[in-house]
């Protein structure tokens, strides 16, 4: 599904390298979680994979099911099947909610020839997807994101991803600023979506999620480089001694 | 003395050879009295600081070729209306529906002598006293000089909007047209104003608020991108009054449009609006002057401005509070979008209060596209000119919000969307 080798990437207004030649294999189906120190690179991997600018990749590579990432806008990742639930997700004044959703939805179906969503099919298939994850009527109306609480940012990320069903799921710390109920709500999301042509690439820094989402694989960043790779085991690890003897092992 | 000299020189090249009409004839005289004192506006008048009326002072019309908008449905198409339409400044009757609404009252200025009218009271008035504390000279010149326009008094609650539409056939064509609307206790109307007047266009508009009567009015300037035009709406507001006017600008070499509204009755509502688009040499200014001189009367002023490739924005709004006027609440937003560097916004915001216990607040900002916001559109599969629309539209958003009537704003902002589409690059 994805696939990221040795991807060193810099700032682009300044000489900072920031990944230092990330390897990385998702196959179709999998769910991978990286955990990693604050300021190891994990967002920006996360940003360069989206296209954001600002970036300047210097080596290396990243295709999504073959196809190179790397060259394409922003918005042809996504219709390409690319999703990145954004670790602070971005307030929208003036543009609201279910339009966001609509104007997105229809645009990845007519770049990849599908028929657009009729308003009556959308507004069914929101409504129900929203009700799952127990998001109101009153947030759907909103402008995107505009005095949603941090929690409620983070559900509607969710929101976002059950609504457009991309192939590769990358969840920025989405679990960080949710209560535990809504930490299932989310949870359950992410699962009822787990399908044999679905991955994710789960960002995050506690166990907890990973109790609900178990991860196939789990990855340790630091420095801008993956440094151990390992089962459900590692995030474990991790929760108990934290990175300390991680990062000397790699050094 | 010599720049004195200079502006009734001006005034004396503007109209030469011109004859104010006969109706009305205390009323231009009165006007071009006040005229032989101000003359026309200099550049380096205060008021006219970041616009030059030069253009506008000229004694003829610079040539302004016929614009096609056939690539688009005319604007409130689709509103049950009385059209009223005036072709390079003449009433056309024959393209217009008859001048007959129940509870509203309506007459040609060219056909009103003044003394048997209830306009012949009317005409001017508001015009002569939003001269003082700032001169309008260009609305001085239109009420002595004005032909043709509609006299309005609404009786009743108006049973659809009264809608002026101008069209311009002739490419020198120089355009005055003076309103008078007045709005009897309790009463209530929606005026419509679209088209192009002229390759010169001077409008003044005067309404009075009667005790709790409501005004609309919407209009929309544009596309063309040769006019010069300076309006002038004067309101002035009785107790419980509701006035609401909104504008939409689309292009244009000059557009200076000034409102001055006058609150004199207690627990009154002023709204002016404004939603600006400029792709090129296009210079828009808006001029608004709120007087609050009763208790318990709320202002706003929002105004919105999309510039690009050289396009200039110009905002001077005031509010002034009178002593007497407690619990007033005034509220005045401006805010330019600059799609690059080469445009620009200038705003004079001020604030002149004399009471103790009011509420006023007022902003202006300019700024680029929230890149962030774009990223995060994109992101999500929004190809990058339609986020980019998104994101104006959203901007635009808070003063189309001041529209009340649902469908009206709907029009405007397909209009806006239409604009965007054209202009995205
Ligand atoms: N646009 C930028 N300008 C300056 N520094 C940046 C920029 N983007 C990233 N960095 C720096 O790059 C490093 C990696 O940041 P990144 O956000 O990817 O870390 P992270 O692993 O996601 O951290 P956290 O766990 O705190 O979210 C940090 O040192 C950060 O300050
Ligand atoms: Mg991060």
């Amino acid at each position: 599904m994805l696939s990221i080798n040795n991807l060193h990437v810099k700032l682009g207004d300044e000489d900072k390298q920031i990944l230092n030649g990330v390897d990385l294999k998702i196959g179709a189906g999998e769910v991978h979680a990286i955990m990693g120190p604050n300021g190891s690179g994990k967002s920006t991997l996360s940003y360069v994979l989206a296209g954001r600018d600002g970036y300047v990749v210097t080596d290396g590579s990243a295709t999504l099911v073959g196809a190179d990432l790397l060259a394409m806008a922003p918005e042809v990742r996504a219709a390409a099947g690319l999703f990145l639930a954004f670790q602070y997700p971005v307030e929208i004044p003036g543009v609201g909610n279910m339009t966001f959703l609509r104007t997105a939805l229809n645009a990845q179906r007519k770049a990849r020839g599908e028929p657009e969503v009729s308003a009556g099919d959308f507004l069914k298939l929101v409504r129900d997807k929203a009700k799952r994850l127990q998001i109101d009527a009153d947030m759907l109306k909103r402008p995107v994101n505009v005095g949603f609480s941090g929690g409620e940012k983070k559900r509607n990320e969710i929101l976002q991803m059950a609504v457009l069903e991309p192939k590769m799921c990358i969840l920025d710390e989405t679990d960080s600023g949710l209560d535990v109920d809504a930490m299932k709500l989310v949870a359950e999301g992410v699962n009822s979506l787990r399908n044999a042509g679905r991955s994710f690439l789960v960002i995050t820094h506690y166990q907890r999620l990973l109790d609900h989402i178990a991860p196939d694989v789990v990855h340790i960043m630091a420095t801008g480089r993956i440094i151990k790779t390992g089962g459900p085991d590692l995030a474990l690890e991790v929760e108990s001694n934290g990175y300390a003897d991680l990062l000397s092992e790699a050094y | 003395m010599g720049m004195i000299q200079s502006r009734q020189d001006q005034l004396a090249a503007r109209i030469a050879g011109q004859v104010p009409p006969l109706g009305l004839a205390d009323a231009r005289a009165d006007a071009l009295d006040r005229l032989a004192v101000t003359g026309l506006p200099g550049k380096r008048d205060e008021y006219w600081r970041y616009t030059d009326p030069m253009i506008l002072n000229e004694p003829a019309a610079r040539k302004a070729a016929v614009f096609d908008a056939s690539d688009e449905t005319p604007i409130f198409g689709a509103i049950d209306r009385l059209k009223l339409v005036f072709v390079d400044g003449i009433f056309d009757a024959s393209a217009s529906d008859p001048l007959d609404l129940a509870g509203v009252q309506i007459d040609r200025l060219a056909e009103c002598q003044g003394s048997d009218h209830w306009a012949g009271a009317f005409y001017g008035v508001l015009e002569k006293a939003g001269q003082t504390p700032v001169n309008r000279p260009f609305a001085g010149l239109n009420s002595a000089f004005a032909r043709e326009g509609v006299l309005i008094r609404v009786t009743g609650k108006a049973t659809k909007p009264v809608s002026l539409i101008y069209i311009h056939k002739s490419d020198s064509s120089d355009v005055m047209l003076h309103h008078c609307i007045k709005i009897e206790r309790g009463a209530e109307m929606t005026l419509l104003e679209s088209g192009l007047a002229g390759a010169r266009f001077n409008a003044v508009l005067e309404v009075e608020l009667c005790e709790g009567a409501r005004f609309h009015h919407i209009r929309a300037q544009g596309r063309n991108h040769d006019r010069h035009e300076v309006t002038h709406l004067f309101a002035r507001l009785a107790a419980k009054a509701l006035f609401k006017s909104f504008t939409l600008t689309a292009n244009g070499a000059l557009t200076r449009n000034e409102a001055v509204i006058d609150i004199r009755g207690d627990d009154a509502v002023a709204y002016v609006a404004g939603a600006a688009v400029g792709d090129g040499k296009f210079h828009h200014d808006d001029t608004v002057f709120v007087t609050h001189d009763a208790l318990r009367c709320e202002s706003r002023q929002v105004f919105k401005k999309v510039l690009k490739n050289g396009a200039v924005g110009v905002f001077q709004g005031k509010i002034l509070v009178k002593s007497g006027a407690q619990k007033t609440d005034g509220y005045q937003i401006s805010q330019a979008l600059l799609l690059d560097g080469d445009s620009q916004f200038l705003a004079k915001p001020e604030l002149e209060i004399y009471a103790d216990d009011v509420k006023c607040s007022h902003g202006s900002t300019s700024g680029a596209i929230d890149e962030t916001a774009l990223f995060y559109l994109r992101s999500r599969g929004v190809p990058v000119s339609q986020a980019q629309a998104l994101l104006v539209l959203a901007f635009l958003a808070e003063s189309i919000a001041e529209i009340e009537d649902q469908a009206i704003a709907e029009d405007i902002r397909s209009r806006l969307e239409g604009w965007l589409a054209r202009h995205d690059h």
